[in-house]
């Protein structure tokens, strides 16, 4: 039942992610631009998002004291900004900008079966293990 | 602009489900690497990957629009591909973790890491079209 309740959450995401046009990289590189022909609907996706996940997290998990059909809620309680986060923002920044392509839609995208998809989706895993390499050099914090 | 706010609003549900059902974070980046590098483990997050293609698939099937181009050479995307892994590998997440999950929660991390990625993305799009890209 859990396996079947994460296929469902992906699928609506899936869904909302290319409803949006989120899943085209055009509009997500049209939003970064805003010198040429602006393109705001991102902007939309994030607030659209976000009025439903704020209450969720906000309102309705803390009054839960367990998921529905998992043991505990596996939150992230890391809270210092350290070297790590800034510098793997600022890389996931840059490659984004260049692509208007995030992990969500490349996933996503790998359905409508796009050789440069496909392509970006493996060198990305690349670069994640690449990642869990680099890690290893940088100061570590609790 | 109304389809990306429904749009937005269905990704916000897919993220609150998996919290509500699974108390899992929808952070697609993180979910990636953990069912490559421990499948066995992880077949919630695998399902979770099924499942946005599956959605890409149906809005493909319901809207009858042609699906998107993907226009950029392969010498942009490539490195851009590179750059996205190793980021969101290092950073801990991505636009779904830290923008739609990690802002909802008010993490901190998640809010710095936003407009960390959404600013340099805008740099980089201004440098990259100016210098004749795209």
């Amino acid at each position: 039942m859990n396996l079947f309740s994460a296929l469902i959450a992906g699928t609506l995401f899936g869904f909302g992610l290319a409803f949006s046009g989120m899943t085209d990289p055009a509009n997500v590189i049209g939003f970064l631009n805003p010198g040429g022909e602006w393109n705001p609907s991102l902007a939309f996706v994030m607030l659209g998002g976000l009025a439903v996940t704020m209450p969720a997290f906000q309102l309705l998990i803390p009054k839960m004291e367990k998921p529905l059909l998992a043991d505990v809620f596996a939150e992230p309680s890391k809270a210092t900004i350290d070297l790590k986060l800034v510098l793997g923002a600022c890389l996931f920044g840059i490659g984004w900008g260049l692509s208007g392509l995030c992990p969500g839609p490349v996933v996503a995208g790998i359905a409508y079966l796009d050789r440069d998809v496909v392509l970006f989706a493996l060198v990305m895993l690349l670069g994640m293990y690449s990642g869990t390499w680099i890690i290893r050099f940088l100061p570590v914090s609790e | 602009m109304l389809n990306a706010f429904i749009g937005g609003i269905c990704i916000g549900l897919g993220a609150m489900l998996l919290m509500l059902v699974n108390g899992r974070i929808a952070g697609v980046s993180g979910l990636l690497y953990r069912s490559f590098n421990d499948p066995r483990r992880h077949y919630w997050a695998l399902l979770f990957l099924a499942g946005l293609c599956l959605g890409a698939v149906i809005h493909l099937g319901i809207s009858g629009q042609p699906a998107p181009i993907f226009a950029q050479s392969l010498s942009t995307l490539l490195p851009a591909a590179f750059l996205v892994g190793v980021g969101t590998r290092i950073g801990n997440g991505c636009t779904s973790g830290h923008g739609i999950c990690g802002i909802g929660r008010l993490s901190q991390r998640s809010i710095v890491a936003t407009i960390l990625f959404v600013g340099t993305a805008f740099v980089t799009v201004f440098v990259h079209s100016g210098l004749g890209g795209l």
